[in-house]
Order: C-alpha cells, then structure tokens, then sequence
C-alpha cells in the first residue's frame, strides 16, 4: 500500500512536470489554434538562460529566475515574429513543419553555444525532502508542482476573466471575424507565444535540479507532454494539469507493476485510446462543423 | 510555347502528354542506366539512397500529398519492411516472396492504422501516427525473439534466382532504380484512376467528396495501405542496403527526414519525391565537405582581404571548430524546413516551374501566379 501511495505521489511530482509543458502546447493552440512542436526545447532553453544569469552571471535564484522568464518572453516574441507570423492563416501542417523545425534550430545552437554536457543549477529547493508520515518528497519536485498549480490558476482566470483571454479566445476561433471586432490579430498571437515561452522558461528553470539542462532534454519530455495535452482536451487549460497529472501516474504505475519497456510505451497507448475513443480529450469541446 | 490541343478525356489523362516528355525522361533514363560507368562507387552509394529516400517519398505524398492525410510516423512502416525481410530471410525464404511479404504486412499494418485515423484529423492524426511510431521503436526494441532487440539484426546478402547482389554493386543499383522508376509510373497511373482522384477529392475537401459519392473511410484506409506498403518494400531495399539494422534507426528523426523530403520537393508532384531526395542525401557530403575544405576556403578569402596570417588562421580554427560542432547537421535540417516552409512552400519542383513559366510568358509573368491563398476564417477545431 505505500510503495503505492509512493507511487502515486512521485506519478504526481511527474505528471505536474508535463502539465507544465503542456500548458505552453494549450496556450498556443488556445489562442492560434497552432501546436507549437518546438514547446520542449523553449523550456530547454529556458534552463539554459537560467544557467547563464544564475550559474554563469552569479544573479541571485529569484533574480536570475525573474531575468530567465523575461529573456525567454522576448525569446518567444521574437520567435513567433520570425518564423510564425508569416504563415499565419496558412494550412496547419506547415505552422506544425516550422515549429519542427525551430526545434531543430534550437537544440543544435543550444549544444553548440552552451556545449553537451548536463549543466546544474543550484536552487534553494535543491536539498532537502519533506516527510509525511513515511511518505518522502523532495522540495524541488514540491515546488515543480506549487509551480504548475498556480501557472495554471492564473492563466484560467486571465483566459476567462480579462478582455486580453477573451481576444485570444476570439482570436483562435475565426481570425478575421476577431480582426473586424477591433481585436489586433497579431499582437495577440505575439503576446501569446511571450507568455508560452515564458511558462516554458519557468518549467525549464524549476526542472534544472530534476532533469538537469543539457540540449535534449526538450525533446524527451516535450513529446511526452503532448500525451498529456491531448488527455486533456488540446484546448483546456485545467485539462493539461489534469492530463499531465494522470499520464505522470500511468507512467509511474507502469514504471512499478508492469513489465520492463511499458514505463515508456505506456503514456503513448493511452493517448492512442483516447483519440480512439474521445479525440475531444476529457474537458476538450466538442464541436461539429455545419455545412 | 507549346500549346497541347486537348479533344476528349484520354487526351487529358495521358502519361506522356506531348514528344517533348519521351526526349527528356528517355534521356534521363539512358544516363541512369549509365551511371554505374560513370561515377565512383561513393557517389553511387549516394544514388542508391536517393532511389530508397524517393521510394518512400512517393509514398508519403500518397498519403500526405494526395490524401492530405500528414504522417509522422513512416520510420516504423521502413522499419516493419525492414524487420520482416531480416526475420525471413533467416528462414532461407527467397527474396521475391519475402520482399512481397514485407510489402503486403507492412500494407495490413499501415490499413490497421488507417481505421483509427479514421476519426482523426489535422494535429491529432500527427500526434497519433508519432505515438504510433513509438510504439513500434518500443515493440522492436523488447521483442528481442524476433527482433533482437536492440543488439541489431544482421541482414545477409541479398540473392536474386541464386546470384547474390551486394548492396554496393551495380545490380543492386539497378534493382533499386527499377523498384523505383516501377512505382513512380505505379502511382501516376493511380492518380489518373478513380482512386486517385477520390484521393484528390478527400484532400480538398473532405464533406464535399463525401456529398459527391466517395466512400471516404475506405480510400483513407486505402491511402494508408498503399503508402505504408510502398514504404515496407522501400524497407526492404534499406535493410539491404545497410546490412545491419536496429530499432534506434527508425525514430521521429527518420520520419521527419521522410517529412523533409516531400517538403523540399514539393508536395504537389511526384518529382518532388525525387529531387527532395536528392537534397536531403546530398545534406552528408555537404557537411563533409563543409568540415573539410570551408575553413581553408574561408581562411584563404579573408587573407586576401588583407587579414594578417595569424588572423587568418584564427578564423580557420574557428570555422572549422563551428563546422565540425555535433549539433551542426540539426541546425542545418532546421533552417532548411524553416526556410522551405516560409519562402519556397512549393518545393525544388514548385521553383522549376515557376522558373519554366517566367520564360514562357517572358515578360508577362506575375508573381502571384503561385501565391497560396490565405485562410484565416477557418478554424480546423470545428470540423
């Protein structure tokens, strides 16, 4: 019964590590209706701003971490008025070509400006474990999770509270009919791609102790936190903490009862089956098209 | 300008529409058939992979060109051709009826993956055929019985009627090209059938081929049995040509490579297949060539710019020193999708005929002849 509540517990620390990659994927798509496929290696590159201002410049945590988020807001803005913005409103497949390829981009340069080697933060959370009872959970994984329950709380209510989330939500539902409603298109889909990168800069900085920083790491678990999204309904913002949470778990649980491969495999079965069964994902929309 | 009087349906339909075509693809031929004379057997290594590349390229476009269904995930139908020719040939099986076979199961999986992707579309499709591929790198991994895990498999020579062709002979060469040139015209041919235009129908819009009469679950499953048969045959010729296979060789990477051939080419055409093929093999000796002369060159230009000799070195190293960086190859695969994507989405063949056209119509060409329409009001959520 512990080792599963252990289980459990650590499924959690790392289901909240993928909503946390999963919320800059639903971010995107819930305002541009575009999948950001170089999400992953956006937080990669947000433990290596975070390495250069804290490690390398000797910033303070809190400081280096406020100069990390911010240098990847610009980062984001920047990439978005590069590569993006001149193919907005063009098929989906090619967004989802351009962003693969950034991904290319960026692990590359990333290996090469700041070499192959796994390069450590040190955090306040990085000693140090809390008990409960026999129950054992590090701080570092306490704050990856304090960390994804807030992102995902403020961005809720700026989705659905604030004039800013309703444009983005207009904005990804018919562009040019939000375009005549007085919405700037394009400065929405800029900010967006500011506050993805900067929630991907957060996760990358807050996992530096967990997964360390070295230039594949994007790539590993931005692809498992597509899972998760789609769990969650690609559209929902509490659905990716809820994916994220529930493939953390099935990984874990894969990981402890079943044989040896499934920890891997398992997280991809399952979002197999729900797009078998319910595309729409738990607290995804389903909407049909009239003709 | 030649204009082609057109009078009735065959007309339209013809393979080789004027003798101009019969001139530059006999020709084409005749220099193929040539090439084995002509080149080092480095350079035909290269051809050989262009040929495999191409093959599964026609395949892609079936699907993702013509159908408009997007896969990411066609390393694991090279690897189910692949895997299953090492598996049989254990077994002394000849090589038509194992080749056939990796063609034909490789087929069955790609319909089986066919009728969940039913129900797909857009970004979920390429998430589901990517977890697909995931699961069959995983399968090939663990299923160390058959597979061998990730050890590898051996894959012997290849031997044709008792005659055994290496992978770098000319015969092998030719089987390749064969294989190919054989698919190419397969396809054409498909294309002008009434399952190529319900293909055609399905990528342009899915409810108005549904209205007009076309079964659209069944030739979506079609499209992904053909395209991943065609791959599993390319599979095949892979294995051979490598002579030793494991599962880290299919991954996402291989199916964006696939990606990137269809992309550079063109989606449009079959000739994309070809030249993106072309590309992408020429990306390696590129490199190579970037490693070995570029900081030499680079060096040698700045010299006679005046820059001191100890300048001059400086840069050599520090060319050479960024040439010969791990990561260079994914940078340049990056740029290269990037750059397609935004200033050339028709591809090398899209160019060509842009290129054709301007001396055509000399000077009467408009730019915006091949501009894509912009579509902002749709939004694929709904559909």
């Amino acid at each position: 019964m512990l080792d599963f509540v252990q289980q459990l517990v650590s499924g959690i620390a790392l289901g909240c590590v993928y909503g946390l990659i999963a919320l800059g994927f639903v971010l995107i798509y819930k305002a541009t209706e575009v999948v950001n496929f170089a999400q992953g290696d956006l937080m990669m590159m947000g433990g290596f701003f975070g390495f250069t201002f804290i490690a390398m410049l000797g910033f303070n945590y809190w400081l280096g971490f406020a100069c990390a988020v911010l240098a990847m807001a610009l980062f984001g803005m920047l990439a978005e008025r590069v590569v993006v913005r001149p193919i907005l409103g063009y098929p989906q497949f090619s967004i989802i070509m351009v962003t693969i390829g950034l991904g290319y981009f960026l692990r590359s340069m990333a290996g090469i400006i700041w070499g192959t080697d796994d390069l450590k933060i040190d955090t306040p959370f990085s000693t140090g474990v809390l008990r409960l009872g026999s129950l054992v959970l590090a701080y570092d994984k306490l704050s990856v999770i304090a960390a994804t329950v807030i992102l995902c709380t403020l961005l809720y209510l700026f989705f659905n509270r604030t004039t800013l989330g309703t444009a983005m939500r207009a904005s990804s539902e018919n562009m040019l009919a939000a375009y005549y409603m007085g919405i700037p298109v394009k400065r929405v889909v800029s900010i967006v791609w500011a506050i993805s990168a900067a929630v991907a800069g957060t996760a990358g900085v807050l996992l530096a102790p967990i997964t360390f920083v070295h230039s594949n790491v994007g790539l590993v678990l931005g692809l498992k936190a597509f899972p998760a999204a789609v769990l969650g309904g690609f559209g929902s913002i509490p659905g990716a903490l809820v994916g994220g949470v529930l493939i953390g778990v099935i990984e874990s649980m894969a990981g402890f009862y079943l044989p040896q491969g499934w920890k891997d495999v398992a997280p991809y079965v399952v979002l197999l089956a729900v797009l078998l069964l319910k595309p729409e994902g738990l607290f995804g929309l389903h909407v049909r098209k009239k003709v | 300008m030649r204009f082609i009087f057109k009078t009735d349906y065959e007309d339209d339909i013809r393979l080789l529409p004027h003798s101009g075509y019969i001139w530059t693809y006999g020709t084409l031929l005749v220099l193929l058939a040539l090439a084995p004379f002509m080149f080092s057997s480095y350079i035909m290594s290269q051809i050989v992979f262009v040929c495999i590349y191409a093959t599964v390229g026609v395949g892609l476009l079936i699907l993702s060109g013509f159908t408009g269904q997007a896969s990411l995930g066609h390393a694991a139908f090279l690897a189910i051709g692949a895997y299953t020719a090492g598996y049989l040939q254990q077994y002394d099986v000849p090589f038509p009826v194992y080749f056939l076979g990796a063609g034909l199961l490789t087929g069955a999986v790609g319909a089986l993956v066919g009728f969940p992707a039913l129900r797909l579309q857009g970004i979920y499709l390429v998430i589901a055929t990517i977890s697909f591929a995931f699961i069959v790198e995983e399968i090939l991994a663990r299923w160390e019985s058959v597979t061998h895990g990730n050890e590898g498999m051996r894959v012997k020579t290849l031997s044709l009627f008792g005659a055994a062709i290496p992978r770098d002979s000319a015969s092998f060469y030719y089987l390749c090209l064969g294989f190919l040139i054989l698919i190419i015209v397969g396809t054409l041919n498909l294309m002008r059938s009434p399952t190529g235009r319900a293909f055609i129908a399905i990528r342009d819009s899915e409810t108005a081929a549904r209205s007009m009469g076309v079964n659209v679950a069944l030739y979506k499953v079609k499209a992904f049995a053909i395209s991943a048969a065609i791959t599993g045959f390319a599979g095949v010729l892979f294995a051979h040509k490598m002579t030793f296979i494991s599962p880290e060789m299919f991954t996402l990477q291989l199916s964006i490579e696939f990606i990137i051939v269809i992309l550079i080419g063109g989606t449009f055409s079959l000739h994309g297949a070809v030249l993106g093929a072309i590309f992408l093999v020429m990306i390696d000796p590129f490199l190579t060539y970037l490693k070995d002369d570029m900081p030499g060159i680079i060096a040698g230009v700045a010299a006679t710019f005046g820059a001191s000799k100890a300048t001059a070195s400086n840069i050599q190293s520090n060319v050479a020193a960024f040439a010969s960086a791990n990561g260079l190859k994914g940078a340049i695969y990056g740029v290269i999708i990037m750059v397609f994507v935004l200033f050339e989405p028709l591809g090398l063949y899209g160019r060509w005929l842009k290129i054709k056209l301007f001396f055509q119509l000399f000077p009467l060409y408009k730019r915006a002849t091949f501009k894509r329409q912009k579509i902002y009001v749709k939004s694929e959520r709904n559909r």
